[in-house]
Order: C-alpha cells, then structure tokens, then sequence
C-alpha cells in the first residue's frame, strides 16, 4: 500500500500532528515572505500588468506541487485517494472567487498574505487581517439566508480529469504547457507594462521549466496505477483477511449495526437490478458492480472516521469482488455480508410465508428464494425489528483510526 | 547610533535593535519563490494528505471568539455550531496551526532577511488612512468570499489547483477576473 500520506495522529499522537502542521505553516509562511507577499503594493502591481510576481509565483508553486504530487501517486509512494481534493460547489465557488477577486485589489491582499504581512509589522497588512475576521464572522452570521444555495451545485470530488475526460499524466502535462505560456506572456507584459529588462532576468528558468516539462512527460509515460495495480500491491495482506473471514459479518451484527447512532452505516446492495428490486434491505443504496469504479471518488468522501460499509450480493462472491477493488482504492471500514442476501433471508424470512426458498438454486450467486411481487424493500425481512431477534454473533466491525484527509484546505 | 554606545541601552532599545538592525535583504526571484513554496504545498499534501490553507484557521479563530462571547448563539446557526457546537474546541483543528505557522514563518523570515518595518504600503496619490480604511474594506470582502468559496488563494487555488480540483480552478479563475475587472476603477489606490 502506498506509505504517503502518513496516518499523523496514529503515529505521533494529536500534539506531534500538530506540531507538524505548525511546522508546515511555518514553511509556508516563509515561503510567501521570501517571494514579496507581504508588500501590498507588489500584489497589486499583478492587476496592472506592472509586476507579475503573483502569477509567477502561484502558478509556479501549483505545476511543481502538481508534478511531484502525480509523480508521487505514480510510483506508488503516495495514494491520491487519501488526499484532500476540494469538493466542487461550482456557483458559491464562482461568486466567492469574484467577491475575493474584488477584495484583492481593493485590499491588496489574500488572507495568507496579509498575515505575513501583519508579521513583519505592515500595517495595511494588519487592518486587512482585521477586516477578514470581521468578514468572516459577517459571513458565519448571514450564511444562513442563502445556506441552500450554499451547498446546491455539488459536484464532489471532481477532478479536471474528469471533467475533461483524460488521464492524469496528460492534463498534468497540459497544466505544466499552460503555466510556461503564460510566464513567457506575463514576462512580455512586464517588458511592456513595467518597463522591465528581460535580458537581466536569471537564465536558470529556462533550465527550470524544461526540468518541469521532463517530470510532467514522465508522469505521463508512468502514468497512475490501476485498480487492479493497486489490488495486487494490497493482496498479501488483505487476502488474509477474506481467508479468515475477518470482513464477513453476520446478518444479526448488520442488524445491530443499523441501530448504532455512532455508525455512518453505508449499505451497498451490488447485485443486479432485477435481485434489487424483488428484495433488498431497507436502506441499502442500489450500486451493480459495473457503476462501482465510477462511484468511488463520492464514496471517498463519505466522513472517515465512523462511516462503515457493508457490501452485500446474493452469496459474497460479486459483494467480495467489489470488497477488493474498494480496498484497492482506499475506501475504509469495509465488510461484507456474510453469506449475502440468501443468508439474511435465511435468518429474517422465516415468518414471511410468502418468500419462499426455491429447492434448486440456480448457480453462484443467484438468489435462492422466490418472492410473490417485486416489493423491494416492503417486505418484512427487509426492515427486521432487533428486538424480535435475541442472536448471537463474533463482532467483526471495529472502527480504525483513520488517516487520510480531515477536512479542506480552509475548512 | 552614538547615543547606544552611552551606558547600558534601554530594553526597548535592545529589542529595537534586535528587530530592525539586520541588512535588508532583496526578495527572491519570483520562480524560485514559486519553486519553494510548490515544495512545502507537495510535503504538507505528501506527509499529511491536507493542503495549506489560511482563512480556515481565521475563521476558526472568530468563531472561538464568539463563542466566549456569545455561547449561546453558536448554538442557533448549523454553520458555527460544526465548529464549536458542545464541547468542541474551534481551536482543536490542524488548519489553526498552519495559520498560526504561517505568521511565525513570515515573521522570522522578515526578521532573518531585515524586512521587519513598520510601514504602510500604499499608491502615491493615497493618505495613510484611506489606504487603512480600504485594508480593512478590502479583507472584509475577501474573507467573506473566501467562506463563500470554502477556501481562498491558498486553500482552493493553490492546493485545490495542485491536485486539479475543478472547483478550485473554476475559483482561481474567477478570483483573477474579479480582480481584474475592478482594477481599473481602483487605480488611483496603487498607481
């Protein structure tokens, strides 16, 4: 599995995280510092063409972080899906980003900047540190008026990539192609704009953006691991755990579970739709197997401390299918149904003389009862009541400490 | 500088000196700020899986102030009371210590490179105060956009356009444009 992103809390505890993203807080604050962030006037000189440190300066930092963050993934060492990737909220982040855009050059600052330059004793810096909080605490106080369309637009977790329907090492590659024309525009806005000499700037920078442009065509020619890539990295260690039935829960341990209010209980019924639609249990959301690969990036941002999956078909063998290639892409807390659907009726059906076990079960993974109509969840097998049931079962579910993304970038 | 060879220098003195002595140093060139800071956004996502991010840790800081203030309230509004609803501490967040981080680091660069300077940064044809009051305009809008967006430049568009995030693309856009766009009615202030 790949090692990167490091479960920071399991390894050093809540204070020793801390003390790492103080340190890089640190890293970041000095790196804005060194670059001019804290001179307003150098910031705002980027909308008047005069001084282009901000583009250079972000664009530069995103297609270097954005090389070595697909390198990374590419090579294994780092697993993409437990990295933060912003949720798209696509109108509150349009509207947002042009209210900031105002604020920018009315204020000269971003929030980050402005607090380097509050730190080196800019006072224009500090009155824009004081307007945020008081922006902020306006936004928290008003957000309530329009929290609807606040959350509408929700697109998850999508990537360019998805968006514009291409590998990764190609849009890096593109992104790396889009940043180095628009330095060479921004360095003849300069010339023209800010009278500047371009023959004075270092020469290293073409040295630089071909070293760039090599790492982005090698994360092309990698290119990212596959499903079946990362099951096979994941096997020695997880076929142990299908081969101890240490995943299989029982259907009476499903059935206690769906009563626990510390549980996030997410139920994925991946059998055909016509099994679906005869019986499933009540809640479990419909996901066939062949909508799974799609469905991966909504179900990675399901909250990951207390959000527990079970997986269910008619026996386990399509529910143990969709068990690797979810472990393969890092969802966590993973089961499944032990025995499947068959086996809840088994244990849930006895009372309901209409469904009926059929007397030969007709291959793997076929369901071995017949029903009178397609009633889907309206059976009474498909909602149990717990306390009708005194069973005894091998508690499997245990909640990991989860690593992996706790939250935005700004959350 | 006559005067501090006279007897012992005043603490305050001392401090002074201590702060503002060093040799102003020039910035670097902007690529290899770029260069830096793409490093520390790629080890804080490869090490911990999260961006950078600074109007997270300043609104957490506003809401543990309401909170003190007014703990009632928080608990009227689903926005606040995520935050600091019961007995959660808005302040027990990983995005708190990145801010707070990030002002040590800006500080003790500015002091290692002889940057520390009270000052006001502003256009020739601007007063001191008018600079001020569009400050404190300007961050006030910003940072409410930024809660709008959920991120600002660093939480969306840097880390968010690192790991090619539609979303934060489409907000890094459109931060330009909106600055853009109102650059030229503006102008007075920085030109």
């Amino acid at each position: 599995m790949a090692p990167f992103p490091l479960p920071l809390e399991a390894l050093l505890t809540k204070g020793g995280a801390y003390l790492v993203y103080l340190l890089i807080g640190f890293s970041f604050g000095y790196a804005l510092e060194i670059s001019g962030f804290a001179i307003s006037t150098k910031l705002a000189g980027q909308f008047y063409f005069k001084d282009m440190t901000v583009l250079k300066v972000m664009f530069t930092a995103i297609v270097v972080a954005m090389v070595l963050i697909f390198g990374a993934t590419a090579l294994g060492l780092l697993d993409f899906n437990l990295i933060w990737v912003n949720p798209t909220y696509l109108w509150p982040g349009i509207v947002g980003g042009l209210i900031m855009g105002v604020g920018f050059i009315v204020g000269g600052f971003c929030p980050g900047t402005s607090l380097v330059s509050l730190a080196t004793f800019k006072i224009d810096g500090l009155f824009f540190a004081l307007g945020s909080l008081f922006g902020i605490f306006v936004f928290g106080e008003t957000v309530d008026l329009f929290y609807e369309w606040w959350n509408d637009s929700y697109f998850g977790r999508l990537t360019l990539m998805d968006v514009f329907d291409l590998p990764s090492g190609v849009v890096v590659v593109l992104v790396v192609l889009m940043a180095l024309f628009m330095f060479w525009g921004a360095e003849k806005l300069e010339h023209i704009f800010g009278k500047k000499d371009l023959t004075k700037e270092p020469k290293w920078r073409y040295a630089a953006a071909g070293v760039l442009l090599a790492g982005a065509l090698a994360v092309l020619l990698i290119g990212q691991p596959t499903t079946a890539d990362k099951w096979a990295r994941l096997e020695p260690t997880k076929e142990a755990a299908l081969q101890n039935r240490e995943v299989q829960v029982s259907p009476a341990e499903l059935l206690a579970t769906t009563t626990d209010t510390q549980v996030n209980l997410v139920m994925l019924d991946v059998r055909d739709e016509a099994d679906y639609n005869l019986f499933h249990i009540r809640g479990a959301r419909h996901l066939p197997l062949s909508q799974l690969a799609a469905a991966i990036p909504q179900l990675l941002l399901e909250p990951a401390a207390n959000t527990v999956y079970v997986l269910m078909s008619n026996d386990e063998t399509a529910a143990t299918e969709a068990w690797k290639v979810m472990t393969a892409e890092s969802v966590p807390n993973l089961y499944i149904l032990e025995g499947g659907i068959n086996n809840w009726l088994s244990t849930f059906a006895v009372n309901e003389p209409e469904i009926q076990a059929t007397p030969t079960p007709a291959g793997q993974d076929r369901l071995v009862y017949t029903f009178p109509a397609a009633l889907g969840d309206r059976y009474d097998a498909a909602d149990p009541s717990p306390h009708e049931y005194e069973l005894e079962y091998t508690p499997k579910i245990k909640l990991q400490t989860k690593r992996g993304p706790s939250g935005g970038g700004c959350g | 500088m006559a005067t501090a060879v006279n007897a012992k220098p005043k603490p305050v003195n001392k401090l002074k000196g201590f702060l503002f002595s060093r040799p102003e140093k020039p910035y670097v060139n902007p690529y290899l700020g770029g260069v830096v800071l793409g490093i520390v956004l790629f080890m804080a996502i490869f090490l911990t899986g999260n961006g950078l991010g600074a109007s997270g840790g300043l609104n957490r800081y506003v809401v543990f102030l309401e909170n003190i203030i007014a703990p009632e309230h928080i608990d009227r509004v689903a926005y606040l009371l995520k935050m600091a609803g019961g007995e959660k501490n808005p302040l027990d967040d990983w995005i708190v210590f990145v801010t707070t981080g990030a002002i040590l680091g800006g500080f003790v660069s500015g002091w290692i490179h002889g940057r520390l300077k009270v000052e006001t940064n502003r256009g020739p044809r601007i007063s001191v105060k008018t600079r001020w009051v569009l400050a404190f305009t300007g961050g006030a809008i910003m940072s409410f956009g930024a809660r709008m967006a959920r991120g600002c430049t660093s939480g969306q568009a840097l880390s968010g356009g690192a790991t090619l995030s539609a979303g934060s693309w489409a907000v890094m856009f459109a931060i330009f444009a909106g600055a853009y766009a109102l650059a030229y009615f503006v102008r007075k202030e920085w030109n």
